[in-house]
């Protein structure tokens, strides 16, 4: 089925296919006719049955046999013979009309749709796949419809899972074999079928068959994905858990004068917010998760006032979200000074939080954190050991088992790049030694293979310049989370800033520049950043960054930024004064490539105020398709310092548009504007 | 007496033929066929009163008794006939024959009910004489039967797998022969996957790349000539595969007979260039007909059923056919001393162009008086047949598989791996009741090995035996408690065992030709070779097996098939 070559068509064949459209042609109109007037005789059925065996492409063409069927079953008062014979006719229909083309989508929906009327016998089923699963033991379709007539037969996935084993065994080449195992495995593993628990051992068999397949054959890519697979189950917690939050457990605010919010549990790291009067409380999880309100997650301080409004951080509108933010009133709360408030905050104890793909909350979890006011400002010395993540009360570990497998693997994949120089298998060992260091087991000694990951990356980046992208992003995510580690690793990056437009003592800057990062990572340990430097990088995106809710200043100069999309997450950061995305690629790119993944002002989940922008784009008489996004990005947002020279973009006109959509703005491009 | 004689054998008719056969083994029969497909006037004569001479399948009392009278020297040759001697231009030179058989056991060991119940039997077992042989599905001989249209009257099954004796009593693994063989593979560790796939990778595209070189990338993946012109163990040997991944290539699949790593002993070192072929040969047959599982197809009934296919295709296509019909003179031209004719056991003279004798058939080096004046230096060259070299060959009757899921298997025994001074590989064939051969509930199980001196062939055959099947009680210790390991319950016991030496010998080209011997191989391809080069020796302008219009042609040529 796969490789065949185009042949050139001869004269004759033409000459064939020209009066086989004709003869089409005529099928179709005498159809469209039918099915306009709602004629479903048998004469007609026969008409569109024969256009169906010559071209099963046509939806509407099986859609007009649904609608007979439905009217045939109607008018046969449900007598078992007719209705019998009239689904039987529908299944020789489809039968014939996949021998002339078994990937038509059509035709294996049809075949679907009549089964699921629950009339017809479906033993013949599994012969039909029989066969064509062995025209083609690849196809999906088949393999599709097999998932679907196994479920209706009630074959039990263990019988099934042995079905894939054979296939396999006989050619390891089948990704849809493959494919389909992972599926029953999943369900068996899910269900805690008898025999498939634990997860680990049955991995462990797992990676043993496809170890077969990767040594067998490493240019093979089936088992490649297999593999990966493989370690993602391994590796993965299905619950979703709280990994990291802003306040962290057990951090001292100290509220300082009036207006400033001093952190001293930031750790060492002194840095002060200013104050709007409220305090942020940021909930970061493993994955993705919905059901963050007052009744899953339950704060207790006398400072409360009333329930604290959970929002998801999603910049797609979506109430699926992995960082989750509620603000804390303080402003208007009559405080006593030198006074220490304790909030705590649990979740987990009831249910609610569930993940996208259905798992309810690990284990509970506690957060405490205080705050204190006092009159005046003391430089804090206090110094706390250890990291700057967020200390949760349960991290759950993984198994010794899921550890000790990860490192069969990697000393396997090891192994067989001694033997051979294979790309996939580098990237492979690069995830795998990534796994290890990121397990939160005590025994794992964590980040001790970064040099070694980072050096798989730079020789992919050589090796496989089409996935440069990609290895860059990898490379990126495992530097920052090198960086990001612990307090010593973060601390050569930490400045002070003494800042002299803002009378604000002890600002500390994150400096990321330099570091040929494309994209940031590790942001569950950054939530405390207020001011980050990222320039003169090679970002692309800044997804993620969204969760830094304290973040007043950002610096992304010198950088690849596309376009104003790409800012994005930018627009749910409340606290955001100052910006400087100038030496960028913003307006340099007639098209966005990632545009698919992007909002638009037609898209349903923007709230666009278009009253606003027509005033705008009227009264400065600018083309309303150039300037949409921008203000899409601006307007909600109170920026008094941008910086946004150096970008295609950034012409005179524009300088006056924004200066009209961020009336907050007081310096563009280092000019005063007052 | 002469008179009963006469009338029992019909005279032939014609009497002049472009070429007389005796003998009705595979090459012969091939010749037959080839021959009368390019429209030679052939006579195709058998002492025997079966076809396929040495390469024959037989009933288990047949083939007994076969060996047994082809062991012996044959009786003296009758008195020299005068009829014609005198009042002839022909000298008469008289045919011995002499037996390519030796050192034949034969003994059975199932109990006194068993044996009876098997020589009721023996018509239901087909044994083949020169066993083990299998074709290969992408072997020559598949083409030929094809070509020949011999393939018409034949059916094939293929061998369920192929086998490898771990030593060690590591017992018998599937031979890793493919990517899916290499991947369902239990014995291997994973390194030793990658590794054999690579090589099989590399003899791909080696083969592969010639084609399209437009395409580079594939051209530097070239093995080098150097590497082609060396032996095929030291290319192992630089591309780092370990010994077990070596044994595999060079006995399992290049089929090799001597230990490769022995420089003393290893008579024939085969080069990469045509070890290469054979891994070839070998990948190629996996896979190539869908209902063969393996490497290698065994035709239904026996070997012995592919002369007899190329013998009907002879028959459609004219040649004269009489079994039974022995030869026991030669009728040489009294002055140039170039062959004229035999002299049938009836006392029939008939003249032809050429002969082909039977490899057993020789002219004995004395002279009889009567050839006094014949040139010395002919008889001389008639009289020497070229000592190749021995086949050890042997047969078991089980009651059991040696795998017991499988019916049909092919074992391959690499040197060393029975004893250390196991020098040659022995290659062994089991066939089940599901091709004809044996009743059902038994298998018969072939040996062979290619050695120098009979004791040292028959010792490694029955160490191989030994290896996998239950050690024969002697009948007569019937009576001693046997101490049965757990082990031994498990392995087949043998009822009946062969074992006999057989000589191999290179035929030579002349107007009187001895046929190939079957050779130690487990293919034909080598006694095709040598069969085809026959035949273009003997015609030289003619191709072997033209391409017909229809080969579907059927017996409406004047094919005569005479049994007398």
């Amino acid at each position: 089925m796969h490789g065949r070559p185009r042949n050139v068509l001869k004269e004759e064949d033409t000459a064939a296919l020209s009066a086989k459209a004709e003869k089409l042609r005529l099928l179709q109109s005498h159809f469209l006719a039918n099915h306009h007037n709602r004629i479903y005789t048998k004469e007609a059925l026969e008409e569109n049955a024969k256009l169906l065996e010559n071209n099963p492409e046509w939806h509407t063409a099986w859609n007009y046999r649904k609608l007979a069927v439905e009217s045939f079953l109607t008018d046969s008062h449900s007598d078992p013979e007719t209705v019998k014979s009239v689904l039987d006719e529908e299944l020789r229909v489809v039968e014939n009309a996949l021998r002339k083309n078994f990937k038509s989508y059509g035709a294996w929906h049809h075949r679907k749709w009549v089964l699921s009327k629950g009339h017809s016998s479906i033993d013949k089923e599994l012969r039909l796949l029989a066969a064509f699963q062995k025209a083609d033991a690849r196809n999906f379709h088949a393999w599709n419809y097999r998932r679907f007539v196994t479920t209706l037969m009630k074959i039990p996935d263990e019988e099934e899972l042995k079905y894939t084993e054979e296939v396999i065994g006989a050619n390891f080449s089948n990704y849809s074999a493959w494919h389909n195992r992972s599926i029953l495995l999943s369900n068996l593993l899910k269900r805690k079928a008898e025999g498939y628990f634990p997860k680990e051992i049955v991995l462990e068999g797992e990676f043993e068959l496809v170890h077969n397949a990767i040594f067998t054959d490493p240019d093979d890519q089936s088992g490649w994905f297999y593999h990966l697979w493989l370690i993602d189950q391994m590796v993965k917690i299905d619950a979703p858990l709280l990994v990291s939050s802003w306040p962290s457990h057990g951090l001292n605010i100290t509220l300082q004068g009036n207006k400033c919010l001093h952190g001293s549990g930031l750790s060492v790291l002194n840095s002060t917010l200013p104050n709007t009067g409220t305090l942020p409380i940021i909930l970061y999880f493993n994955q993705a998760v919905e059901g963050i309100d007052s009744s899953t997650v339950n704060v207790k301080s006398e400072l409360l006032n009333g329930d604290l409004v959970w929002k998801p951080l999603s910049t797609n509108n979506s109430n699926n979200a992995q960082v989750w933010v509620a603000y804390l009133n303080i402003g208007n709360l009559d405080v006593q000074r030198s006074k220490t408030y304790v909030i705590e905050i649990n979740l987990g104890h009831s249910k609610g939080i569930v993940s996208s793909n259905g798992y309810d909350y690990g284990h509970a979890s506690r957060v405490t954190f205080e705050l204190c006011i006092q009159s005046a400002y003391t430089e804090s010395v206090e110094q706390q050991d250890g990291k700057i993540t967020s200390e949760i009360d349960h991290i759950p570990t993984t198994s010794g088992r899921c550890e000790e497998a990860i490192v069969n693997e990697i000393s396997q994949f090891r192994d067989l790049l001694s033997e051979i120089d294979c790309k996939i298998g580098k990237l492979t060992l690069a995830r795998l030694l990534t796994a290890l260091d990121s397990m939160p087991s005590p025994r794992a000694n964590n980040m001790v293979h970064t040099e070694e990951i980072l050096q798989l990356y730079d020789d992919l980046m050589r090796l496989d310049p089409t996935h440069y992208l990609y290895y860059k992003d990898e490379h990126s995510l495992v530097l920052l989370r090198q960086i990001t580690s612990s307090r010593e690793s973060l601390l050569p990056y930490c400045y002070y800033k003494k800042d002299a437009t803002e009378a604000v003592p002890g600002y500390v800057c994150l400096r990321l520049q330099n570091l040929s990062l494309s994209r940031m990572g590790s942001i569950e340990n950054l939530l405390w950043v207020q001011m980050l430097d990222l320039s003169h990088n090679q970002l692309r995106s800044i997804e993620g960054l969204e969760a830094m809710q304290l973040l007043s200043c950002l610096n992304l100069s010198h950088n690849k930024l596309g376009s104003f999309n790409a800012l994005g997450p930018l627009r749910l950061i409340k606290s955001l004064k100052v910006l400087d995305i100038s030496y960028n690629e913003i307006g340099s790119h007639t098209i966005d490539t990632r545009r698919y993944l992007c909002s638009s002002p037609l898209c349903h989940t923007e709230e666009f105020a278009w009253d606003q922008f027509e005033t705008l784009t009227d009264s400065i008489h600018i083309s309303a398709a150039k300037f949409w996004e921008p203000f899409l990005i601006f307007q909600s947002m109170k920026l008094t310092q941008l910086d946004i020279k150096g970008n295609a973009v950034a012409d005179e006109i524009f300088g006056s548009f924004i200066i009209r959509v961020l009336p907050t703005l007081k310096w563009l491009d280092e000019e005063d504007l007052s | 007496m002469a008179e009963s004689e006469a009338s029992s054998y019909p005279p032939i008719e014609p009497t002049n033929f472009d070429l007389i056969i005796v003998g009705t083994g595979l090459p012969e029969s091939i010749l037959a066929a080839a021959a009368s497909a390019v429209g030679k006037a052939v006579l195709h004569l058998d002492p025997n009163s079966f076809y396929g001479s040495h390469f024959a399948t037989l009933s288990l009392t047949d083939l007994t008794s076969h060996l047994n009278s082809h062991s012996l020297p044959a009786p003296p040759p009758p008195p020299p006939s005068t009829s014609g001697s005198g009042d002839s231009d022909y000298a008469v030179v008289d045919l011995v024959q002499d037996p390519l058989y030796s050192d034949i056991e034969i003994e059975w060991h199932g109990s006194e009910d068993e044996t009876s119940k098997m020589r009721e039997d023996s018509r239901k077992f087909n044994i083949d004489l020169g066993g083990p042989r299998a074709l290969f599905c992408a072997d020559s001989c598949i083409d030929l039967l094809l070509k020949s249209g011999a393939a018409q009257y034949l059916e094939f099954k293929g061998v369920d797998a192929s086998l490898v004796y771990e030593p060690n009593g590591g017992g018998l693994a599937n031979v890793p022969d493919s990517r899916g063989a290499i991947f369902r593979d239990k014995n291997l560790s994973l390194k030793e996957k990658n590794q054999l796939m690579r090589f099989f990778k590399l003899v791909q595209q080696h083969l592969g790349g010639g084609g399209d070189q437009s395409d580079s990338g594939g051209e530097g993946q070239k093995i080098s000539e150097e590497d082609l012109d060396s032996s095929f163990v030291s290319f192992l040997d630089k591309m780092r595969l370990p010994p077990k991944i070596k044994s595999i290539l060079l006995y399992a699949i290049a089929m090799l007979d001597f230990d490769q790593d022995d420089s003393k002993v290893c008579k024939d070192f085969l080069k990469t260039k045509d070890s290469i072929d054979r891994l070839a040969l070998y990948s190629s047959s996996v896979g190539r007909f869908p209902n063969a599982p393996g490497a290698l197809i065994y035709p239904i009934y026996g070997e012995g059923e592919l002369p007899q296919a190329f013998c009907r295709r002879a028959a459609v296509k004219g040649c004269i056919y009489v079994l039974r019909m022995a030869v026991t003179s030669l009728l040489m031209d009294k002055v140039t001393g170039c062959y004229k004719g035999v002299r049938l056991v009836s006392g029939q003279d008939l003249y032809s162009h050429q002969l082909i004798l039977d490899p057993s058939f020789v002219i004995p080096s004395l002279l009889s008086s009567s050839l006094a004046d014949f040139p010395r230096e002919k008889i001389q060259l008639l009289s020497q047949r070229e000592l190749k070299g021995m086949v050890a060959r042997g047969i078991c009757i089980t009651r059991s598989s040696i795998k017991p899921d499988l019916l049909n298997c092919s074992v391959v025994y690499p040197p060393r791996s029975l004893y250390p001074e196991q020098v040659m590989s022995v290659r062994a064939l089991q066939i089940g009741s599901n091709l004809a051969v044996c009743p059902a509930g038994t298998f018969i199980l072939y040996f062979s090995t290619v050695c120098n001196d009979a004791d040292e062939g028959k010792k490694l055959l029955k160490a191989a035996m030994n290896a996998l099947l239950k050690p024969p009680v002697s009948v007569n210790s019937g009576s001693i408690p046997v101490v049965q390991s757990d082990n031994e319950d498990v392995q087949p016991i043998v009822l009946w065992n062969a074992f006999y030496i057989q000589k191999v010998f290179k035929g030579k080209f002349d107007s009187l030709t001895s046929a190939p011997t079957p050779d130690g191989n487990l293919n034909y391809a080598d006694i095709l070779d040598a069969t085809e080069k026959l035949f273009s020796q003997m015609y030289p302008d003619q191709a072997f097996f033209p391409k017909t219009e229809s080969p579907e042609d059927t017996m409406d040529e004047n094919g005569v098939i005479m049994e007398s």
